[in-house]
């Protein structure tokens, strides 16, 4: 059976929704005659013709009230962000709009805003960011980042399907790095489940994204130590699933929260804080982060190095939390 | 004048008129009284605007209020208890006690997207609900109001100029009152009509007298007709006064009295009732009975908000998704055949004039995966 990327899976998750559901449709800066600046588009104009995969002007907070109000006449739009660093600027109508509605006035906004975000790839302070805890503290809002290509297209298609608006961030790094042969028959990943990548007695690893894999080198290279690591990849950050990070940290004691955000204000400081909250009596060690720094992601290599978390530093920190 | 209304109509508007001007007067009692939440913007000598536009709609079509378009909610279905219990955040208001003042909406029924806050949001939204219309196979238009103000933000172009690379059937209304809070719209747009603006868009434009409902509604008319052959959208300015501060709170000190007295000689109510008298359209009598019914249903329906509970407070947890409380479901009126593939002759090129068309990118992946249903 074929090999499928990431990528891939997302370009299948789209075409297999547009297929079974005209009130799917398509908004985004170069997704049609183009395919997309990753291609994630690529061949669906042509098979679902201009009014279902439209190229709109640069307009990102245009684009994303467009899709708020199709939604309001029940479509499902998806909305490609070019990057998600250009989110910024639907930032108003994602969290005064779209976050809101039902909550306000009873009126669901089954959306979806997609694009690709993370570093790695050298793009820079405005084509690298990881936007998703701007979204991730917004009531009302969904935020989904997925590891692998399986996730990504069942977690996509979860995401169309679902009646809130959903941030669907894609890690451009996993793009084409990462394959794996997909089930032939249609599957759905539930929104707001985290997974256990891999089991192990000695701590917990909770992370996500493209971070999931530098977390599983590092546990792979623990393990020839004699340290069993646990990798829960939480895959939605909100909801959070705190049922299953709660049962790992009950399992293993020890938890080390790794992400690809920078370090105030991420994902780790909230994970801490309720760990601490509701599993204190399991901890036998201080709750740890490995993040990037708290910078803009820089450039050149040898600064984009030194600022992102790798296998390297999330196993010296796991090393020093598991003889804690 | 308009010759399109009927008698009975005629007189409609008036009520609508009459209720939007009463139910403030009340509001504004019932904010002295602190009886309030939210503030209470008014729109004193904008009714016509308000009441004019939106009577000019068909059944179907779609509006987006803004703060001060209480005539519109009250055109497109909403109840003077619904404005009050709103007001009054009480549990049995359409937003069950979550909004206050007039942001509310109805999506199923009503075709109300409720006003937001933040200016020039809805530009791009109504844009968006006039583009599913149309993908739709609705021939519906929809219409928004913006104030001068509103007009200066970046949500309000971007959605403009959606709009009209879309030709999407969305019609503007820019109420200019003169005033963005405290700030005289000469110091917001170096224009004198803010009609002008749509220029930048390549969009048609007008400029109506907004005192004057019936020539709202006759220029709304227009507008909309036009929107709905297809023709793109069109934005309508109507000159108009604020005649009171921005909100309740504000007196307005800053506007000049001499600006206000010659607004007044302009009031939509009394320029309405001399054209209602001149034509013959009612008399003393069908005044009074208008007068009546307005008071007697803000009387009811002030004892009905005035009796209705506070919302339990943990209530406030509630509903931050939507977890199958809706079903939802688009109102399609073409075939949905004609939208799901296999599709053809559908060719990945941008058509340019005078050079022809670009060559096509790589087609859809010849096998999918099992066909999947919902």
């Amino acid at each position: 059976m074929a090999q499928v990327s990431y990528l891939e899976a997302i370009r299948q998750a789209l075409f297999e929704e547009m297929d079974c559901d005209p009130s799917v449709l398509l908004l985004g800066e170069d997704i049609g005659v183009y395919g997309g600046a990753f291609q994630a588009t690529a061949g669906l104009l042509e098979r679902y013709g201009w009014e279902r995969v439209i190229d709109t002007p640069i307009s990102e907070a245009g684009i994303v009230g467009a899709a708020v109000g199709m939604s309001y006449q029940g479509l499902r739009p998806v909305v490609e962000m070019q990057f998600m660093d250009f989110i910024a600027c639907a930032f108003e109508q994602i969290v005064n709009l779209a976050a809101k509605s039902h909550y306000r006035w009873g009126a669901p906004a089954p959306l979806v805003v997609r694009g690709p975000a993370g570093g790695g790839v050298h793009g820079g302070p405005f084509h690298s960011a990881n936007p998703e805890m701007y979204f991730a503290h917004t009531p009302g809002l969904k935020v989904v980042y997925p590891a692998t290509a399986y996730d990504a297209k069942g977690l996509l298609k979860s995401a169309i399907r679902d009646n809130n608006p959903v941030i669907f961030l894609e890690h451009k790094l996993l793009y084409r790095r990462i394959k794996e042969e997909l089930p032939e028959e249609e599957y759905t990943v539930p929104l707001g489940q985290a997974v256990v990548r891999r089991p192990g007695r000695d701590l917990t690893i909770a992370t996500y994204a493209a971070m999931v894999h530098a977390s599983m080198e590092a546990a792979e290279r623990l393990a020839a130590e004699g340290i069993e690591t646990e990798v829960v990849d939480l895959r939605t950050l909100l909801p959070l699933d705190r049922q299953t990070l709660a049962a790992s940290v009950h399992r293993t004691n020890k938890l080390l929260v790794v992400h690809e955000d920078t370090r105030t204000g991420g994902m780790a400081g909230e994970i801490a804080a309720q760990i601490a909250d509701t599993s204190f009596e399991d901890l036998d060690g201080p709750i740890r982060r490995v993040t990037s720094l708290d910078t803009p992601v820089p450039l050149s290599p040898p600064l984009e190095e030194y600022f992102l978390p790798n296998a390297d530093r999330i196993a010296a920190a796991a090393r020093d939390l598991a003889r804690y | 004048m308009s010759t399109t209304l009927t008698r009975e109509q005629s007189l409609e508007v008036y009520y609508y008129l009459r209720l939007n001007r009463s139910l403030e007067e009340l509001l504004v009692r019932l904010f002295r009284q602190n009886k309030i939440f939210g503030g209470v913007y008014g729109s004193l000598g904008q009714e016509a605007i308000s009441v004019g536009a939106a009577y000019a709609l068909d059944p179907g079509d779609w509006i987006a209020p803004m703060i001060r378009n209480i005539g519109a909610l009250l055109v497109h279905g909403f109840r003077p208890r619904d404005i009050l219990t709103q007001h009054m955040a009480r549990a049995a208001s359409p937003t069950l006690g979550k909004e206050g003042t007039s942001h509310m909406g109805d999506l199923q029924k009503r075709h109300v997207v409720a006003p937001t806050s933040v200016l020039g949001d809805l530009i791009p939204v109504m844009t968006g609900v006039a583009m599913a219309g149309r993908y739709l196979g609705q021939k519906i238009v929809a219409m928004t109001w913006i104030g001068d103000g509103g007009t200066s933000t970046g949500a309000f172009h971007e959605g403009m100029n959606l709009a009209a690379v879309q030709q999407a059937p969305l019609i503007v209304i820019v109420e200019n009152n003169q005033w963005a809070y405290s700030t005289p719209v000469s110091r917001q747009v170096p224009l004198r009509d803010l009609a002008d603006r749509a220029r930048a868009y390549g969009i048609s434009s007008m400029t109506v007298e907004g005192n004057d409902v019936v020539a709202v509604m006759d220029t709304v008319r227009e507008a909309v007709a036009q929107a709905r052959q297809g023709r793109g959208p069109v934005l309508v300015e109507a000159k108009t006064m604020r005649m009171v501060g921005h909100a309740q709170h504000d007196s307005a000190a800053y506007v000049p009295r001499e600006m206000l007295a010659y607004w007044k000689t302009r009031d939509p109510l009394d320029l309405y009732e001399s054209h209602l008298t001149r034509n013959g359209l009612w008399d003393e009598a069908t005044r009074k009975e208008i007068e009546t019914r307005v008071q007697r249903e803000l009387s009811d329906d002030l004892a009905f908000a005035e009796d209705a509970p506070f919302p339990a407070g943990e209530s406030a947890e509630q509903g931050v998704y939507c977890q199958g409380c809706h079903t939802i479901e688009p109102m399609w009126q073409r075939p949905k055949e004609e939208l799901t593939p296999p599709r053809s002759g559908v060719q990945a090129a941008w058509a340019i004039e005078d050079f022809g068309d670009t060559k096509s990118p790589p087609a859809a992946p010849d096998s999918l995966p099992g066909k999947t249903r919902r």
